[in-house]
């Protein structure tokens, strides 16, 4: 698209700064954004790779870093540092391996029709086999560390803010969205009000949720008395603290799909809408055959750039729970900064490069077979 | 609501079925609202709680929860009088830092990625594959040399530069791969996808061989790096949608690129700018992460002081209260004054894709 726009660079034969300054525009506009992402970016990732395999250690008049392979990542994954990292793991009983026979068959069956479509690339099956394994190994985490009645480390709990809270936060959002280009009246307050919280810093957020969340003399204390809960605190079990964690994010993000979908719902073609109203359609068939195949191409992009965000997650669960209790609340970038403080620069570097993997295996996933069949939807 | 028709409705119709297709049946109508002001109020409600508590006493925070100020609490300025009087200096010393940092970094962030961005919408760029995959090569053969065998760096620095020109002046014109502005933009904007813990640690560790850790310097050059992948997304766009036309006919009247760019296209572009300033600046007003590696006492910013007195004075509602309502007081305004742009802006970056 650039191409057919691009201005042509000036043919001017001549010396002087200003004309070298003119023959190298694009270059000298380009450079300094390159440099500062080379320096911020690329460089830092490539000590970050160095580091991952290193232990660090403190030495006089500086630090010392020794290679030790990739003993940082065995330490997370199978070595002493694997309850805080995957978590604590429960023997399968039947129903769990029900499902994870079931998870492997399924994920068999897409390989295999991917195999026989004829569309066969290299890199579309390296790109499957990893999505599939990474997608496996989370499958039989949940059922060690959840369904089986483990402990989630910090992967798993990394893994519920993501896909609990995007999903949580993208219906919400798309039902308000729905609601809100009804026509009714004040649409520009309720867009206004409903904005608010994309913007409120995140550490302010987890404080006042840390107070709505106490229930001896926060707001929501009276319900405590009406529903006859007695002595009750949301920070002291591990789920229920991962779930006040959520609703403070769900909070925050909310208005970010709200307003890229309302957008979305009110560019909806109407006529189409009228047409199948006069067919008699009711409201559901109208959003399952016009709305959605209008915006599915939108939803699905703002579901990525979300997902992009949610992994880097640590603001709330630092501020409000502390990580706590014991490890329940702690992401993987809390992990990692916990890591960091205790001067495991090592560890602290897989972690990262870990949640790197993680969440770019995620999103370009997601892209590949969620966002690019949703643009072909239309 | 009796409608147009001449027979009487019954009320079966009167309540479920829409008077005329334009609006919406009563009771739909009831409850579209009632859906609608409940998430109003859950938007405000914690918002409403911090202000009225930070005017609270300590007794009227421990007594339970009190809801409305002169109804069923006396509201005092005991927590802003101890905020800005007795710990005046502790308050007022990260706010001007999270300003200056902010502000830097935006003003930084967008200047940098403005003109980034419309070199890559309106000139064009052929990068070589071999010239980067080199510059790489080099890059991490220079990092080996001077963490693994003790080469100083300036040296291995000077070294590879040699060596990178060399290979440029020299081999790289037999290689005929090169990569696009498209992919220039690509790469650019996939920063975003990178988590900073993974960058923060070699940055921490880099201004720390600088002696630049704990310095404003740090923080706004790290907020402008990890902020330019926005400004460039959506800057893109806003260049884009300005007629070419304008600006051949400036070069034809001798206009160079960049007083073309400066005098003509940025003044064009303003709305766009103003909604990539907006929403970057309240992005670095609320950075939190990068922050709290790299500054400690002196370049602290709001979001640390929070969450270092959420640590000691955690039970103090009312102070911190009072904290958090000067610190996001704000952005909220920014906000409500301005969100249909920053929402526009939102909406371009989500919307393209």
């Amino acid at each position: 698209m650039a191409i057919a726009t691009t201005l042509p660079v000036a043919a001017r034969a001549g010396n002087g700064f200003g004309d070298w300054a003119e023959r190298h525009s694009g270059r000298i506009m380009v450079l300094p954004a390159v440099l500062i992402v080379l320096a911020f970016a690329v460089f830092p990732l490539i000590i970050s790779a160095y580091l991952s395999v290193s232990r660090f250690a403190l030495a006089p008049g500086g630090y010392k870093l020794s290679f030790i392979g990739a003993f940082n990542f065995r330490r997370l994954l199978v070595g002493q540092q694997q309850y805080h990292f995957l978590g604590t793991f429960s023997a399968f009983g039947p129903l769990e391996w029900g499902v994870a026979v079931l998870a492997a068959a399924a994920l068999l069956y897409w390989l295999y029709s991917y195999l026989i479509s004829g569309k066969l690339r290299p890199m579309g099956l390296v790109g499957r086999l990893i999505s599939a394994g990474l997608g496996f190994g989370v499958v039989l985490l949940t059922l060690a560390t959840i369904v089986a009645g483990g402990f989630p480390g910090s992967l798993m709990t990394t893994l519920v803010y993501v896909f609990v809270g995007v999903s949580i936060q993208f219906s919400i959002g798309l039902a308000l969205a729905l609601l809100c280009a009804q026509p009714i009246r004040a649409r520009n307050w309720f867009r206004v009000i409903f904005f608010i919280p994309l913007m409120v810093t995140p550490v302010g957020i987890a404080y006042t949720f840390r107070m709505l969340a106490d229930m001896e003399k926060g707001p929501l204390a009276p319900l405590r008395f009406a529903l006859h809960l007695g002595e009750f605190a949301w920070a002291t079990d591990p789920w229920s603290a991962r779930l006040v964690v959520l609703l403070g994010d769900t909070w925050q993000w909310t208005p970010f799909m709200f307003i890229v979908l309302l957008a979305a719902v009110e560019a909806r073609p109407h006529e189409q809408i009228e047409a199948a109203k006069i067919d008699g359609a009711g409201p559901f068939q109208i959003f399952r055959h016009v709305t959605w195949p209008a915006i599915a191409p939108v939803a699905a992009t703002v579901v990525l750039i979300r997902l992009i965000e949610a992994f880097k997650i640590v603001d709330l669960p630092n501020v409000l729970t502390n990580g706590g209790p014991g490890l329940a609340t702690e992401s993987m970038t809390l992990h990692a900064f916990i890591a960091w403080r205790t001067q495991d620069l090592g560890g602290s570097a897989a972690l990262g490069y870990i949640l790197l993997f993680v969440s770019t295996v995620t999103c370009v996933s997601f892209f590949n077979f969620g966002v690019a069949r949703a643009r072909r939807y239309q | 609501m009796a409608g147009t028709a001449a027979v009487p409705r019954s009320l079966y119709a009167r309540l479920f079925q829409r008077p005329d297709p334009a609006s919406l049946a009563p009771v739909a109508k009831v409850a579209v609202y009632t859906v609608l002001v409940f998430w109003a109020l859950v938007c405000i409600g914690p918002l409403y709680w911090v202000l009225i508590t930070s005017f609270k006493q300590p007794i009227t925070v421990d007594g339970g929860p009190y809801y409305f100020p002169f109804i069923d609490f006396q509201p005092t300025l005991d927590a802003w009088t101890y905020l800005f009087v007795e710990v005046g200096r502790d308050t007022v010393r990260p706010y001007v830092n999270s300003v200056i940092i902010a502000l830097a970094a935006t003003f930084a962030a967008v200047f940098i990625g403005a003109l980034a961005a419309y070199a890559l919408v309106r000139i064009r760029f052929q990068v070589k594959i071999a010239a980067i995959v080199i510059f790489l090569t080099l890059l991490v053969a220079t990092i080996v040399a001077v963490a693994a065998f003790r080469v100083p760096w300036t040296i291995a620095a000077a070294a590879a530069i040699a060596l990178f020109v060399l290979f440029l002046s020299t081999a790289s014109r037999r290689f005929k791969g090169a990569l696009g502005n498209a992919d220039i933009e690509f790469w650019i904007i996939s920063n975003r996808i990178m988590p900073p813990i993974v960058a923060v640690l070699p940055i921490y560790l880099m201004f720390q061989q600088f002696h630049l850790l704990d310095t404003h310097i740090a923080l706004i050059a790290t907020y402008t790096a990890v902020n330019l992948p926005i400004v460039v997304w959506l800057m893109r766009d806003f260049f884009a949608g300005i007629p070419i036309e304008i600006e051949e006919s400036a070069q034809v009247d001798g206009c160079g690129k960049f007083r073309t760019f400066f005098v003509i296209v940025m003044p064009l572009a303003r709305s766009g700018l103003a909604a990539t300033f907006m929403l970057v600046l309240i992005l670095c007003w609320n950075e939190y992460l990068l922050a709290l590696f790299l500054s400690n006492a002196n370049a602290q910013t709001m979001p640390i002081l929070v969450s270092a007195q959420n640590g000691t004075r955690g039970p103090q509602w009312w102070y911190m209260s009072a904290l958090i309502v000067i610190m996001v007081a704000p952005v909220i305004v920014i906000a409500v004054a301005l969100q249909k742009h920053i929402a526009r802006g939102i909406l371009l970056g989500a919307v393209k894709g």
